[in-house]
């Protein structure tokens, strides 16, 4: 949600055109929601356990959408989208330009992303912190920096997938909380430790879910993510595509 | 507690209101302190169990039922469905409960707003009737606020005694080191069950009181948002704490209130930032906070 009130907050007080007022809006997203976000709420809080971060987390909602409400508008507020909204058809189906345009560049960023962490030494680097933190240090890699780059890819993350969600769901302080869970949900359901299980999660419960909404019953669409989750955490607690992890008695 | 008998006098409708939604809120927090406090659970599905109770008062008042059977009905209601809940859960590992309580937090209100032939949907149940006590009629916000306080009192002691038994040392046991008490004999999922199905049926004597003090119920009041509302009670009044709902509740209902006098749009900022730099010195919560100063 926010990602994209950067943009808009660009281009209205900044003047700029829409490409350029793209790329503040990504700067200003990687700085606060990612940085910042780690020095100030994530760091301090972390230390004393889990369950404070998330109070903290539902405290630092509220101040965004609040944040959101009172310095730009209540109102939802459209966002411009470079592909308007053409369509094409495809064996006889109509599909908008949107949503090719949206499938692709997820490809795209996930494939980015996998070679990044498996390709390059900074992402192996970053597995490595993951996997084992203290002999990551001793073998001279900085851990800290890779939790840096960790919440600044996921700062990006979300700058795009906002991007790319708001042209439709148009800008409204109240976005993206029903996404949040969805993205929680499919994270869990692919496997918390591997990005393709992410993809699969993803794509899992997007297809369920409108086929349920088109097939079955639009009322309870929203449930087919809970049902997943519950299944998922039955029978299969490491995800779908996920690693079991073994805890240290 | 005198402060709290004579604190309704001299306060407006809309005080008053205020101060018995505080009470409400502090059964349902009671509930999720022992759950999460106690027992060391998160549970993220007590608002729903305030939904289930007060949609169970509101189906039965209405219908001419009196009151006591809606507290039976919905206890009896969230005992059990908090025991199913929490039995496939907790089979797997201990956090999975958080995750399981957030999807069922978001099918009951999914339920309660498309079975409309139940519960009427959104256009909600209006016209609940307050309950009358032998005789004496709790219609009035004061009277109505007595009567809630009685209830609190009640679940209060309930709590007290409970937690000073062997129940409540062995709920204890399961937050400091699940893996020692079980070595210990304890059986740690009974007891985990029982604790998180004692707190939901708090929820649900929560909403039992909800449904007559606000007249009106419809399914979003109960949504994911009251559950973490409630969690945030806890929290910041001090999980574990006896007291700590208590405080916990009165900043969450009565805080923003105060504020909005001071300044009128940021209030909910100004909160939402508290909260945070709370939990980045205290975690503990407020008590944490007091129980620190007062040990120097």
């Amino acid at each position: 949600m926010l990602p994209a009130f950067f943009v808009l907050a660009a281009m209205k007080f900044g003047g700029l055109s829409f490409t350029w007022a793209l790329l503040v809006g990504l700067l200003v997203a990687l700085l606060v929601l990612g940085l910042l976000f780690k020095q100030l709420v994530v760091d301090p809080i972390l230390r004393h356990g889990v369950l404070p971060l998330v109070i903290s987390t539902l405290g630092l909602a509220l101040l965004m959408k609040e944040g959101v409400k009172e310095f730009y508008s209540a109102e939802a507020q459209g966002f411009p989208s470079p592909w308007g909204g053409t369509n094409l058809t495809v064996f006889g189906a109509v599909i908008s330009a949107q949503s090719l345009v949206i499938i692709a560049v997820a490809i795209a960023a996930v494939g980015l992303l996998q070679w990044f962490l498996a390709g390059t030494r900074t992402g192996r680097q970053m597995q490595a912190t993951a996997q084992n933190p203290q002999l990551a240090r001793v073998l001279g890699i900085p851990v800290d920096r890779m939790i840096l780059y960790t919440f600044l890819v996921n700062a990006a993350l979300v700058a795009l997938a906002s991007f790319l969600v708001s042209p439709i769901y148009l800008a409204k302080f109240t976005n993206g909380e029903l996404l949040g869970l969805a993205a929680f949900v499919a994270a869990i359901v692919g496997g918390f430790n591997q990005v393709r299980g992410a993809i699969v999660g993803g794509l899992l419960l997007g297809v369920a879910d409108n086929f349920v909404a088109a097939y079955w019953s639009a009322q309870y669409r929203a449930a087919i993510p809970l049902f997943l989750l519950i299944a998922v955490i039955l029978w299969r607690p490491q995800g779908l595509l996920g690693r079991a992890e073994e805890r240290t008695v | 507690m005198i402060a709290l008998v004579a604190a309704p006098f001299g306060l407006k409708p809309y005080g008053i209101y205020l101060l018995s939604l505080w009470v409400v809120m502090t059964i349902a927090a009671i509930g999720l302190n022992l759950t999460l406090g106690y027992a060391g659970q998160i549970s993220l599905a007590q608002g729903a169990f305030v939904g289930i109770g007060a949609y169970a008062a509101a189906l039965l008042t209405t219908s001419g039922w009196p009151l006591w059977m809606a507290f039976l009905l919905a206890i009896a209601l969230s005992l059990a469905i908090g025991w199913l809940l929490g039995y496939p859960a907790l089979r797997v590992q201990h956090h999975y409960l958080a995750f399981v309580t957030l999807s069922f937090a978001t099918l009951v209100f999914l339920m309660l707003r498309n079975e409309e032939w139940l519960t009427k949907g959104v256009y909600g149940i209006s016209g609940i009737p307050r309950p009358t006590l032998f005789g004496w009629a709790a219609k009035a916000p004061i009277a109505f606020y007595f009567f809630c306080l009685g209830i609190l009192t009640l679940v209060s002691l309930a709590t007290w005694w409970l937690v000073r038994s062997p129940w409540g040392r062995a709920f204890t046991a399961l937050r400091e080191n699940p893996i020692r008490a079980d070595s210990l004999g304890v059986d740690t999922r009974r007891y985990t069950l029982m604790a998180f199905a004692i707190g939901s049926a708090l929820g649900g004597i929560s909403g039992v009181l909800y449904a007559p003090l606000v007249q009106f119920i419809e399914p979003t009041a109960f949504n994911l948002n009251l559950s973490l509302n409630l969690l945030l009670m806890v929290m910041v009044g001090g999980s574990g704490y006896f007291l700590g709902p208590f405080l916990g509740a009165a900043v969450s209902v009565l805080l923003p209130e105060w504020a909005r006098f001071g300044s009128d749009a940021l209030y909910l900022i100004m909160y939402a930032i508290a909260v945070m730099v709370l939990m980045a010195f205290c975690p503990s919560g407020l008590l944490g906070l007091a129980h620190r100063v007062l040990k120097r």
